[in-house]
């Protein structure tokens, strides 16, 4: 490790404690329906919006309703999706001539975009038309990451209420943050990445003669508009198949630090709109330093493991220096390689901007342990705040089970019902993740996709199924995923972490918002102090780290016992 | 559910012409009026012609240019179009190996790839970056070490100062910006421009 690779990472937590309070303002006034300066040029297209769907925004909803609108949503986007790539022949902007996308892989694709995912088993730049991109991916970008945010406003609003009945209106919720918060974000973003080198272009690949007389064809596109949202929304799909390690998706240090602070920026963000909807920053700041411990943790872990040079290589005669290079980029090196890779998977962006698949044993666990946990460390817009209150939950009621009190959270006292709707979202996750490796292990048909032997191969399914299930969308990529077998147990995987966690939140977020709130008292556990935080990030690792610590064993730790032994599979 | 079918369609298509129609047409017309350079690649053009990318890494084999790191990408067999072989910077299909840390088949070509570099190095350790494979297979750039390394070969073959081409190399890295982020780095494709300028003059 050295020096300045510290310092990047300093720079970085800086950057982002700096935006929290002005984007959590921002996003809060967003959530409470308040005029802002974009009002006057954004405000007809956002009435315009509400014509054209017959919606009344005044009209708030309960929590069975808004779980009602969002899956409409869902499913409305996901036949549209899935109809424009299996006609993507037929429509415009194609000059690369793409085939139709296949049912299974349009199936997969489409699951996977709407549900944040933006697990990829296609490589862009050679199965997506330009439209596709356009018009179909981008939009589910945007639509999705909406969402997200939408459903965590919705859980704050059953805290901040009283004696309620309605969380909001859901589409009211989607159509002010794409308008207010994801649009306007973007149009800058996507503009500093085409000055720093990003293309955007309709125009069709280059033909280039190499200085040494080959044929070169330099694949293009509308990439930096799709970029922008990538990041801004937690999406990670890439325009092409490299994502952010592709020279034209991440040109440069500096867009590398835009995207990074784009991953983090808005989860960071919703912990400061947190707090200020429930009438207390504290709380908010409290959130952001559990997850702040937990983020500092995961890079150091990964920055230690990468700084390394692979001990098999050294003993060839390779220069240790630089730090593992195989399926990293000279620009980035392996700090901020490392970095992007713990900020992607504690965030749900699933961006890569280094192979996570040739990280060594260690610096790879730690994407995988990041998505293991939830991705609750800021976390994708909307979920991270969600899943990382939905630990806090448990943390108050394993205080309250100490102390023989009723457990209370924000005045709002943690009964039988939202304890079971949490444990079904957390326990959920883990089902998914490791159920589906199971079987993907002793399947004939699944096993023919895994690229490594010996443990590594055990962790490159585990990986995927991890990821899908965590809505990441990362990979280990040696994995050949567009097989009908991978395609569809990853698609599940996908729905089952994405709606098994959202509609029990809605849920809790119904019943909390009913409840009264109870005044603080003496015996009350102060929910933003050291004590509260630590206790949260216990309870974090604890569940995390016992119910999938054997499946680590099995693979990162076993592969780097085999490592220091020089094994080699 | 039944009247949630309206704003379900509707919302979801007026989004698709506002995020997926109207944004990206917008950064593109912006992007072409004032990046259009950017906009479109960022092509090097030389006599007419483009020879590449200033952000795209090409291959290059011959001792008269640097060389920049192995490739893992990949093309379709010519002969047979259900068979991929490799195709070192097909910049239409970007990818990295994905070896694990742990694979022969990555320890093995690491053991090829510094055998035929031990000569140059004259002893010392290999720059990592010049036997491993980046992320994207077009990794445009190098580590000033592994630069500094081919100096020799490329003097010889150019009959050129090596004390020069040295200097040309130092003035070639580009450092970290604003000194602190990223990784010093040198533009193979850059640097072999201002080689064969270099014979022009």
């Amino acid at each position: 490790m050295t020096g300045n690779g510290w310092v990047q990472i300093v720079l970085f937590a800086a950057i982002i404690i700096a935006l929290t309070a002005p984007v959590g303002a921002w996003l809060a006034g967003i959530a409470e329906g308040r005029r802002n300066f974009l009002t006057p040029v954004l405000g007809p297209v956002e009435r315009g919006l509400y014509w054209l769907g017959g919606i009344d925004p005044t009209r708030e909803q309960s929590w069975v309703g808004y779980a009602a609108s969002m899956l409409a949503s869902k499913a409305a986007g996901f036949v549209l999706l899935y109809v424009l790539l299996r006609l993507q022949d037929w429509l415009p902007l194609n000059p690369a001539g793409q085939p139709a996308v296949p049912p299974d892989l349009s199936f997969n694709t489409a699951v996977s975009f709407l549900t944040n995912t933006n697990w990829q088993s296609y490589s862009g730049e050679t199965t997506m038309s330009y439209f596709s991109q356009m018009a179909g991916l981008t939009v589910q970008n945007f639509v999705s990451a909406a969402a997200g945010i939408a459903i965590a406003i919705a859980f704050v609003r059953g805290f901040a209420r009283r004696s309620a009945k309605t969380i909001g209106n859901y589409w009211a919720d989607l159509v002010r943050i794409t308008l207010y918060a994801l649009l306007p974000f973007s149009i800058v973003i996507a503009l500093v990445f085409v000055w720093q080198g990003v293309p955007q272009t309709i125009g069709p690949y280059v033909d280039a003669t190499t200085l040494e007389g080959a044929k070169q064809t330099i694949a293009l596109g509308p990439v930096a508009s799709q970029e922008a949202i990538k990041m801004l929304g937690t999406n990670g799909g890439g325009f092409f198949n490299a994502n952010s390690a592709h020279p034209f998706e991440n040109p440069t240090a500096f867009t590398n630090l835009i995207q990074l602070v784009a991953i983090f920026t808005l989860g960071a963000g919703l912990t400061s709109m947190f707090g200020r909807m429930v009438g207390d920053r504290r709380q908010g700041w409290a959130v952001f330093a559990a997850m702040g411990i937990l983020f500092l943790a995961g890079v150091a872990v990964a920055y230690w493991s990468e700084s390394q040079g692979n001990p098999l290589l050294t003993a060839l005669g390779v220069d240790p220096t630089l730090g593992n290079m195989e399926g990293k980029e000279v620009r980035f090196g392996a700090p901020l390689s490392a970095l992007f890779a713990t900020v992607t998977t504690d965030a749900s962006c699933g961006a890569v901007n280094a192979m996570h698949e040739s990280f060594l044993p260690l610096g790879g666990a730690v994407p995988l342990v990041n998505m293991m946990l939830g991705e609750i460390i800021y976390g994708g817009v909307g979920s991270g705040l969600y899943g990382f209150l939905l630990f806090a939950i448990i943390a108050v009621f394993v205080a309250g089970l100490m102390v023989g009190r009723t457990p209370e959270y924000l005045g709002k006292k943690i009964e039988a019902k939202e304890v079971k709707m949490t444990m079904l979202a957390i326990l959920c996750l883990p089902l998914a993740m490791l159920g589906f490796t199971a079987v993907a292990v002793v399947l004939p048909d699944a096993v023919a996709g895994i690229s490594a032997s010996g443990p590594h191969g055990f962790t490159e399914a585990l990986y995927a199924y991890v990821s899908s299930a965590a809505n990441n969308g990362s990979a280990f990529a040696g994995l050949s995923a567009n097989t009908p077998w991978w395609n569809s147990s990853l698609a599940f995987g996908m729905l089952i972490g994405r709606f098994f966690v959202i509609i029990p939140a809605l849920a809790i977020a119904g019943s909390l918002a009913a409840k009264k709130t109870v005044p603080p008292s003496a015996g009350t556990f102060p929910t933003t102090g050291p004590l509260f935080v630590f206790l949260a990030v216990g309870v974090i690792l604890i569940v995390g780290g016992l119910t999938f610590f054997p499946a680590l064993a099995l693979g990162p730790i076993a592969e780097h016992l085999a490592m220091a032994a020089g094994t080699t599979y | 559910m039944l009247r949630e079918i309206r704003p379900a369609i509707t919302i979801m298509l007026a989004l698709t012409v506002l995020t997926g129609l109207a944004y990206p047409l917008f950064i593109t017309g912006i992007a072409q009026a004032v990046f259009p350079r950017q906009a479109n690649g960022s092509l090097i053009e030389r006599d007419g012609r483009v020879v590449g990318s200033a952000l795209i890494g090409q291959s290059f084999a011959g001792e008269r240019y640097f060389h920049g790191r192995p490739s893992a990408t990949t093309g379709t067999d010519p002969g047979d179009a259900t068979k991929t072989i490799p195709a070192p910077y097909n910049a239409a299909n970007s990818a990295g190996s994905n070896l694990a840390p742990t694979a022969k088949a990555l320890i093995d070509r690491v053991q090829e790839d510094v055998g035929k570099l031990k000569e140059e190095a004259a002893g010392a350790p290999i720059p990592a970056d010049l036997v491993t494979t980046s992320a994207s297979g077009l990794d445009p750039d190098i580590s000033p070490a592994a630069a500094l390394l081919q100096v020799k070969r490329v003097a010889a073959a150019r009959h050129l100062p090596e004390a020069a081409l040295r200097a040309l190399v130092e003035q070639s890295v580009e450092k970290r910006t604003l000194g602190l982020v990223g990784e010093p780095h040198v533009n193979v494709l850059a640097l072999n421009l201002v080689l064969d300028g270099l014979k022009m003059h």
